[in-house]
């Protein structure tokens, strides 16, 4: 069964045909790369994959269940997480209750207003190990506002991992990032089970390409090649799109 | 120590009849402590939930309306208190639904309307309100067969109340709950994003506070014995925001302090002072120039400061979270 099939997907702004038709079909355990020119509508993509747009047609399946009309704190419960390209923690937070705050999401524990968070000792420790992860449980109890932006990166990938996704996309998780800290997340990337289905929208061709079976280029909105690595890379229209020949 | 601290402050605050002279300040010191269960109860979603109300006062008011209204009609304290408790979570039930429709300058907007409908209601439904008149009521009630006529009675079942207020802020501020409500303050579309119902939420942040504010609106009529549309007006809304925000919004001690300036500033500094409105618009603008946090978060940095100051050579740990710093916990 594939784990996440999206059928004629629309998207306009206005006038603007961001999502055009798109069609994406990603097996279980599948490392999947999405690259495109600015504004090719990856972000949007995620953005209709997640829930958070509403898509003007077409439909969006995970593991054969029609998501399309499920809203998108739902699609979380049903194993779907995501990172940010613009980095989206809460900063004034430690980064333990930062992981914390992702973990508590799918639990019914976040509706109590009687215990004390702290004393959740279960949660917690999840979220340590979490943290260990992605190693950075030596910083746990330091404010997001102290951390580097590599380390920030990092938070992200593991409020998403807190989760334990089916489906995970990953929003531009290099960017920004310095080449030692590159090749820190992609560790981090690469380390993730097969269990796990990834998308991964990259701008940066060097790292991402060794990490993809296969490869969807997206131009203007539509999808223009798919395949694997050797035959994305060799096709006139991705040298096209990304060339300007 | 920090338990200490408090046990002290509760101890001369339950014996605060006794050596504050006089029952004049007894009285001021009851008003102190209603408005700050207002605030406090106004700080869950100007705080905590960071949407700006402006309609408190509607519910405020409403559930002094109901009590009164119902007890000028011989149903009695218990079921008065009932009926304006369900009623003011009722009209909360109301002002949620049409305000959290939108969110900063629009929920701000849908609040003020909402208030000003009630302030509407308490100026022209004559017939239910008695209008410019007001209502009074015959007296106060005997929990448990303890008269609350006198000062000091009255005092000690306001401040029962607002421990009560203050117990159920720590609580809610610890809890997983009110750790979701922060998020939602700090970044809704990621709280959606991690499952979280960031609506119900709101919601509920929203009940939680119109509760605080009906248990403060009861006191209010309890202790003038009258109420009158002057306390549903938009400037009694604004009175208790300028309390939440003077004192330091999201934090406990906050609106505490913002209640106890601006209600000494009314009984106290009026006798002296004819434009008293002056010096307290005077004090609000030294407030925001000098310390825009608030007061108390304020003192807590102005207090760091003389402390690293006093002691230049002592080597600051750059990773520890600043001590007595309240705000976004």
């Amino acid at each position: 069964m594939t784990a996440l099939a999206v059928r004629s997907l629309e998207k306009s702004f206005g006038g603007l045909r961001v999502t055009a038709a798109v069609n994406l079909a990603v097996e279980p355990g599948e490392r999947r790369l999405i690259i495109g020119p600015n504004g090719a509508g990856k972000t949007t993509l995620f953005n209709l994959v997640t829930g958070e747009l509403r898509p003007d047609g077409g439909s969006i399946t995970l593991f054969g269940r029609d998501i399309t009309r499920v809203p998108s704190r739902r699609r979380a419960h049903l194993g779907i997480a995501r990172t940010y390209q613009i980095i989206t923690l809460f900063p004034r937070e430690t980064l333990l209750r930062n992981v914390t705050l992702s973990l508590l999401g799918l639990s019914p524990l976040r509706w109590n207003p009687l215990v004390r968070l702290e004393r959740q000792a279960t949660l917690i420790g999840r979220a340590r190990e979490v943290l260990a992860r992605v190693a950075l449980d030596h910083l746990a109890d330091r404010p997001v506002s102290q951390t580097s932006y590599g380390e920030r990166r990092r938070v992200e990938v593991a409020m998403a991992l807190a989760q334990e996704p089916r489906v995970l996309l990953l929003d531009e998780p290099f960017a920004g990032l310095s080449i030692e800290e590159r090749r820190d997340v992609l560790g981090l990337v690469t380390a993730i089970p097969r269990a796990v289905t990834i998308i991964m929208i990259e701008h940066d061709m060097d790292v991402a390409l060794d990490f993809a079976e296969r490869i969807t280029v997206l131009h203007l909105g539509a999808v223009v090649v798919e395949g694997t690595r050797a035959e994305v890379v060799a096709h006139p229209r991705t040298r096209e799109i990304y060339l300007g020949e | 120590m920090k338990t200490f601290a408090l046990a002290i402050a509760v101890v001369i605050l339950a014996v605060l009849p006794l050596w504050v002279g006089g029952t004049y300040y007894i009285n001021v010191a009851s008003q102190i402590l209603l408005y700050a269960i207002f605030a406090l109860g106004v700080n869950v979603l100007v705080g905590y939930a960071g949407l700006v109300t402006l309609g408190h006062a509607g519910l405020f008011g409403i559930a002094a309306y109901t009590a009164a209204r119902m007890l000028s009609r011989d149903h009695g304290h218990v079921a008065a208190i009932a009926g304006a408790l369900a009623l003011t979570l009722l009209a909360a039930v109301i002002f949620a639904a049409l305000s959290l429709r939108g969110t900063g300058l629009g929920f701000v907007m849908i609040t003020v309307a909402l208030g000003q409908i009630v302030w509407g209601i308490a100026y022209r439904w004559i017939s239910i309100t008695n209008g410019d008149n007001g209502i009074s009521i015959a007296g106060r009630p005997s929990p448990l067969g303890v008269s609350l006529a006198s000062p000091a009675a009255f005092y000690w079942a306001t401040l029962t109340l607002f421990l009560l207020a203050v117990a159920s802020m720590v609580i809610f501020v610890a809890s997983p709950f009110g750790t979701s409500v922060r998020g939602t303050r700090d970044q809704p579309r990621r709280m959606n994003a991690l499952g979280y119902h960031v609506w119900l939420t709101r919601f509920l942040a929203f009940l939680f506070s119109a509760f605080w504010s009906g248990v403060a609106g009861l006191l209010f009529l309890y202790y003038n014995q009258f109420v009158s549309p002057q306390m549903v007006a938009l400037t009694a809304s604004a009175e208790v925001l300028l309390m939440v925000i003077s004192g330091g919004t999201g934090t406990l001690l906050g609106p505490i302090v913002g209640a106890a300036l601006v209600v000494i500033m009314k009984n106290v500094a009026s006798a002296y002072i004819e434009r008293w409105n002056f010096v307290l618009g005077a004090i609000f603008v030294a407030i925001v120039i000098f310390m825009p946090e608030g007061l108390v978060p304020g003192t807590a940095r102005l207090a760091r400061w003389l402390r690293t100051a006093q002691r230049p050579a002592a080597p600051t740990p750059v990773a520890a979270p600043a001590p007595g710093s309240e705000r976004g916990r």
